[in-house]
C-alpha cells in the first residue's frame, strides 16, 4: 500500500516535471502541460497510474477541495464591490443566458426540461482556476478583459451555492444519495437541509472559525495555523460529505466565510505552498479521467456536441462582453479565455448522477467534454493571441500606418503601466522617443493614437522584442509590473542581446539581489525613492529642517544601495542560483541588521560647528 | 612626475565652448585626471570619501570653472564645504593637503580690461578668487595665480585653439615641475607663460 502510493506520487511528479516545462517552453502554459501529463500517465493513456482511475480521482477530489477553499478565499468582499457593475450585468447575463441556450440544446436532443436545465447550469460554469492562472501568466489580470473575466467567474462561483441547493428540486424522484444522512428525505426537505447546512457554514465563520483561528494564532506557532487551516478545510469537507453535499462546495464556502477575516492573507500564504502543486494535481487528474473509449464509440456525436457547446458558450460570453462595453479585441480575449467548462462542472455532474438526473454514460461524455474544453482553452488563447489580435490591432492602425516611417528608437520600454508610462513620458518630454511593448490592447491603441510607437505583445518572446526594434535599440527598460514576467524578460534579453543596456524595475530588495546575481547592474527599486521622499516629509512635519532631512535621504539612498551590493559581494557561494525562501528571509534580516549600525549624520560635520575648536 | 587633478565644475558643460576646448586640449596628457562634478554629483550629494582619496593621490589641484556673478558655480562651493573637512584638510590634525599645489582655471565673458579699477567689473579677477586663495592657504596648499580665458563670447576659433594649447603647455610643464617661486607673484599663469615665451 505504502509502496504503491509512493510509486503513484513518483509517477505524478515525474510526469509534471517532464511535461509542464515542455508546455511552458512551447508557450502553451502550465495548465495544458499538467493536462497532457495526466492524459499520458492516466488509465486511458499509458496506464501508469490508477488503473481504475480511482486513486487518481481521490487525488483530484482532494485537489478540488483545497483549490476551492483558496478560490473561496479569493472572493474578497472588496473585489466583489469593485466589480459590482460587471457582475450585475455581464456576469448574471452570461450565466442565465448560457444556461438557457445550452438547456434548450439538450431539450432539442431529447432530455426532459429539468435535466436539460441542470446540465445547462453546470456547463455555464467556466474554470476559475484555469482562467485566473492563465490571465496571470499572460499578465492580463488587470486588463479590461481580465477584470470582466474575473467578474464573470465570481458570479459563477457564487451561483454554485444556489445551484447545488436547487438540483435536488430538479430531480424528478427522490434521489439516492448513496447512504448519506439525508438520502431518505423527500426532495424539498433535502433542499432545505442543504440550505440550512450552507447557512450553518456561513454562520460558523464569524462565531466558530475566526475565534478558533484567533485562539490558535495566540500560540504563536506558525505551523499550527497551517494545520488549523487544513483542519478547517477537511472538517468542512467531511461534514458536508456526510450530508451528501459536495465537500468541494463546503470548503469553498469556508473559504468565502474566511475571505473577509483578518486571517485571509495568513491562510493564503500558509496554503500557498500546497496550492501550486495541488492545482497541478487537479489538472493532471482531469487529464487522466478522459475516457477515450467513449469518444471512439461515437466520435461524431461527441465532436458535434463539443463544437455546439463551445460555440454556444462563446456566443453568450461574447454578448456579455458587449454588455461590459469592452472593445472588440478585449471581447475576443474574454471569449477565448472563458469558453471552457469549469471544474465545478465535474462536481455538478457527479452530483447530478447521484441524483439520477443523468445516466452514467452521459456523465462520462459530459466529463470528457469538460476536460476536452479545458485542454482546448490554452490553445484557443494562443491562436487568438498569435494570429487574431495582431491582425485586429493592425487593422485599427491601417488608416495611419502609411505615414509612420519606420525609425528605430534608442529605447524600448516593456510594460507601460504607471511605472513604464512615467519613464516614457519623461523621455518624450526630453525629446527621446521610445518603442513601447504592452499586453493591454486598449492601452496600445491609445498610445498609438497619441503617436507613441507601441506594440501589443508578450515582451518575453524574442520575436516580439525583435519586431520592436530591440536589435537597433541601445536601452531596454524592463518595467513590467509582474515580477516573474519581468525577470523572464531580463533573463532572455540579456542572453539574446548581450550588449544591450537593461534598466530593470524591481519591487523588492530580494528581486534586486536576484538580478545582481545574474550580473545585472542597473536596478531600480520602484518604491525606494518614493518612500524615502515620504520619509523626508515625515521628518519635516516633525520639525526637522528640510535640507537636513533631504541630505539624510540622499545618504540613506546611497547607503541602501551599497548595503545590498556589499551583501551580495559577501555571499557565501559564488554560483548564481534561484533564491530559496530561507535565503530571502536571510537577506532581509542582514539588511535590517545593517540598518541598526547605520548612522546617517556621519560626514556632515562640514556644516556642524560643534566639533571645531573655538576661535582664538 | 606630478599628478594633476582637474576639479571641473560646469552646470551646462555640453553647451560650453571654451571649457570643453580646454578639457579636450588635455587629452594627450597622461598624468591628468578629471573629476567632473556636475556629471558625478548631479544631486549635489558629493561622495566625500571618494573626493578625499582623489585629492590624496594627486599633487596639483586645478579648480576649473566658468565665473558666474563673480564666483564659482554652486556645486564647487559645495565641494569646498564638504570635502575640505576640518581635521583632514585644515584645523587640528588637518594636514593632508599640505605642500600640494593649487590654482583656479577660470573662463569669463568679460574682457581683461574690464577687470580693472577703471573697468566695468572694477576689480582684478584674482581679487574675486580671494576666498579660494585663503582656503588654499588655510590648508597649506601652495596657491598659484589663475589661468584665465577672458572674453569667451568674442573668442574666435583660432584664438580658442591657441589659448587651449597654452593651457596644455602649462599643465605639461607642471607635470615635470612647478616653479612656484617664479610664478606666485604674476597676475596670471597666462602672463607667466608669455614671459617665458611659451
Amino acid at each position: 500500500m505504502g509502496q504503491s502510493i509512493l510509486l503513484n506520487a513518483l509517477v505524478l511528479l515525474a510526469a509534471a516535471l517532464l511535461f509542464v516545462p515542455l508546455a511552458k517552453r512551447l508557450n502553451l502554459g502550465s495548465v495544458l502541460g499538467y493536462l497532457i501529463a495526466g492524459v499520458i500517465i492516466g488509465p486511458y493513456g499509458l496506464g501508469l497510474i490508477g488503473q481504475e482511475g480511482q486513486v487518481l480521482m481521490d487525488f483530484a477530489e482532494f485537489g478540488i477541495v483545497l483549490m476551492l477553499f483558496l478560490i473561496g478565499l479569493e472572493l474578497e468582499p472588496a473585489n466583489i464591490r469593485r466589480l459590482q457593475k460587471f457582475i450585475l450585468k455581464a456576469g448574471l447575463f452570461q450565466y442565465t443566458f448560457t444556461t438557457f441556450i445550452i438547456g434548450l440544446l439538450f431539450v432539442l436532443i431529447g432530455f426532459d426540461v429539468a435535466t436539460s436545465a441542470s446540465i445547462g447550469l453546470a456547463i455555464s460554469m467556466s474554470s476559475t482556476a484555469l482562467v485566473l492562472q492563465m490571465m496571470k501568466e499572460k499578465g492580463l489580470t488587470r486588463s479590461p478583459a481580465g477584470e470582466a473575466a474575473l467578474a464573470v467567474l465570481l458570479t459563477q462561483d457564487v451561483a454554485v451555492i444556489p445551484v447545488l441547493a436547487l438540483l435536488p428540486l430538479l430531480a424528478s424522484k427522490t434521489a439516492d444519495l448513496g447512504g448519506s444522512l439525508i438520502s431518505t428525505l423527500p426532495g424539498w426537505l433535502q433542499t432545505l437541509t442543504i440550505l440550512a447546512a450552507i447557512g450553518a457554514v456561513m454562520m460558523s465563520g464569524k462565531y466558530l472559525l475566526v475565534p478558533f483561528l484567533r485562539f490558535i494564532a495566540r500560540s504563536n506557532l506558525r505551523e499550527l495555523l497551517t494545520a488549523a487551516a487544513l483542519f478547517i478545510v477537511l472538517a468542512t469537507a467531511y461534514f458536508m460529505g456526510e450530508l451528501g453535499i459536495s465537500p468541494a462546495l463546503g470548503t469553498f464556502l469556508a473559504g468565502v466565510v474566511l475571505a473577509g477575516s483578518e486571517f485571509r492573507h495568513q491562510l493564503e500564504s500558509d496554503i500557498e505552498p500546497f496550492k501550486g502543486i495541488l492545482v497541478g494535481l487537479f489538472f493532471i487528474s482531469i487529464g487522466a479521467v478522459i475516457d477515450f473509449r467513449s469518444v471512439t464509440s461515437m466520435p461524431l456525436k461527441v465532436g458535434v456536441l463539443f463544437f455546439a457547446l463551445v460555440s454556444l458558450k462563446a456566443l453568450a460570453i461574447f454578448l456579455a462582453g458587449g454588455m461590459a462595453r469592452l472593445t472588440m479585441d478585449q471581447k475576443i480575449v474574454l471569449t477565448a479565455s472563458l469558453t471552457q467548462i469549469g471544474e465545478f462542472a465535474f462536481v455538478l455532474f457527479a452530483f447530478m448522477h447521484r441524483l439520477s438526473l443523468i445516466s452514467a454514460p452521459w456523465m462520462d461524455i459530459l466529463l470528457f467534454l469538460t476536460a476536452l474544453s479545458m485542454i482546448f482553452t490554452p490553445m484557443i488563447m494562443l491562436l487568438v493571441e498569435r494570429f487574431l489580435l495582431p491582425k485586429l490591432l493592425a487593422g485599427r492602425e491601417e488608416g495611419r500606418a502609411s505615414d509612420v516611417e519606420y525609425q528605430p528608437n534608442p529605447v524600448v520600454i516593456a510594460g507601460f503601466g504607471p511605472f513604464g508610462s512615467t519613464v516614457g513620458r519623461f523621455l518624450r518630454a526630453n525629446g527621446v522617443e521610445a518603442t513601447i511593448l504592452d499586453n493591454d490592447p486598449d492601452r496600445v491603441t491609445l498610445l498609438r493614437k497619441m503617436g507613441f510607437k507601441a506594440f501589443f505583445g508578450d515582451a518575453t518572446r524574442l520575436e516580439v522584442l525583435k519586431s520592436a526594434g530591440i536589435e537597433e535599440a541601445k536601452i531596454l527598460v524592463a518595467a513590467i509590473g509582474e515580477w516573474a514576467i519581468n525577470a523572464e524578460l531580463i533573463y532572455k534579453a540579456r542572453k539574446a542581446f548581450p550588449h544591450l543596456t537593461i534598466l530593470a524595475r524591481v519591487a523588492h530588495p530580494v528581486q534586486a539581489y536576484e538580478l545582481l546575481s545574474q550580473g545585472e547592474a542597473h536596478i531600480y527599486r520602484e518604491t525606494l525613492d518614493t518612500s524615502v521622499r515620504l520619509g523626508v516629509d515625515c521628518l519635516v512635519k516633525l520639525g526637522h529642517r528640510r535640507y537636513s532631512a533631504f541630505r539624510a535621504a540622499q545618504k540613506f539612498l546611497r547607503y541602501d544601495e551599497e548595503a545590498l551590493k556589499v551583501l551580495f559581494q559577501t555571499r557565501e557561494d559564488e554560483e548564481a542560483h534561484l533564491l530559496t525562501a530561507r535565503e530571502m528571509i536571510q537577506i532581509q534580516e542582514k539588511l535590517l541588521m545593517k540598518d541598526r549600525l547605520y548612522n546617517p549624520s556621519v560626514y556632515d560635520h562640514a556644516w556642524d560647528a560643534s566639533i571645531r575648536e573655538p576661535e582664538k | 612626475m606630478n599628478r594633476i587633478l582637474i576639479v571641473l565644475a560646469h552646470p551646462r558643460y555640453e553647451h560650453s565652448r571654451v571649457n570643453r576646448a580646454l578639457i579636450r586640449a588635455l587629452t594627450p596628457l597622461k598624468s591628468v585626471s578629471i573629476s567632473d562634478l556636475y556629471e558625478e554629483y548631479a544631486d549635489f550629494n558629493i561622495d566625500v570619501e571618494k573626493e578625499k582619496d582623489r585629492l590624496s593621490s594627486h599633487d596639483v589641484i586645478v579648480w576649473q570653472f566658468p565665473l558666474y556673478l563673480y564666483a564659482p558655480p554652486a556645486l564647487l562651493k559645495q565641494w569646498f564645504e564638504l570635502v575640505l573637512e576640518y581635521g583632514w584638510a585644515y584645523g587640528k590634525g588637518g594636514n593632508k593637503l599640505k605642500g600640494k599645489v593649487a590654482f583656479a582655471s577660470v573662463t569669463t565673458g568679460g574682457s581683461r580690461s574690464s577687470f580693472s579699477p577703471d573697468g566695468h567689473h572694477r576689480f582684478a579677477l584674482r581679487e574675486y578668487l580671494r576666498p579660494m586663495e585663503q582656503t588654499a592657504y588655510l590648508c597649506g596648499l601652495k596657491y598659484l595665480p589663475p589661468f584665465v580665458v577672458y572674453g569667451t563670447y568674442r573668442l574666435k576659433e583660432e584664438e580658442l585653439q591657441k589659448v587651449a594649447s597654452r593651457y596644455r603647455v602649462v599643465l605639461q610643464r607642471f607635470q615635470e615641475e612647478v616653479p612656484v617661486e617664479e610664478i606666485v607673484n604674476r597676475p596670471s599663469l597666462n602672463d607667466w607663460l608669455s614671459e617665458r615665451g611659451g
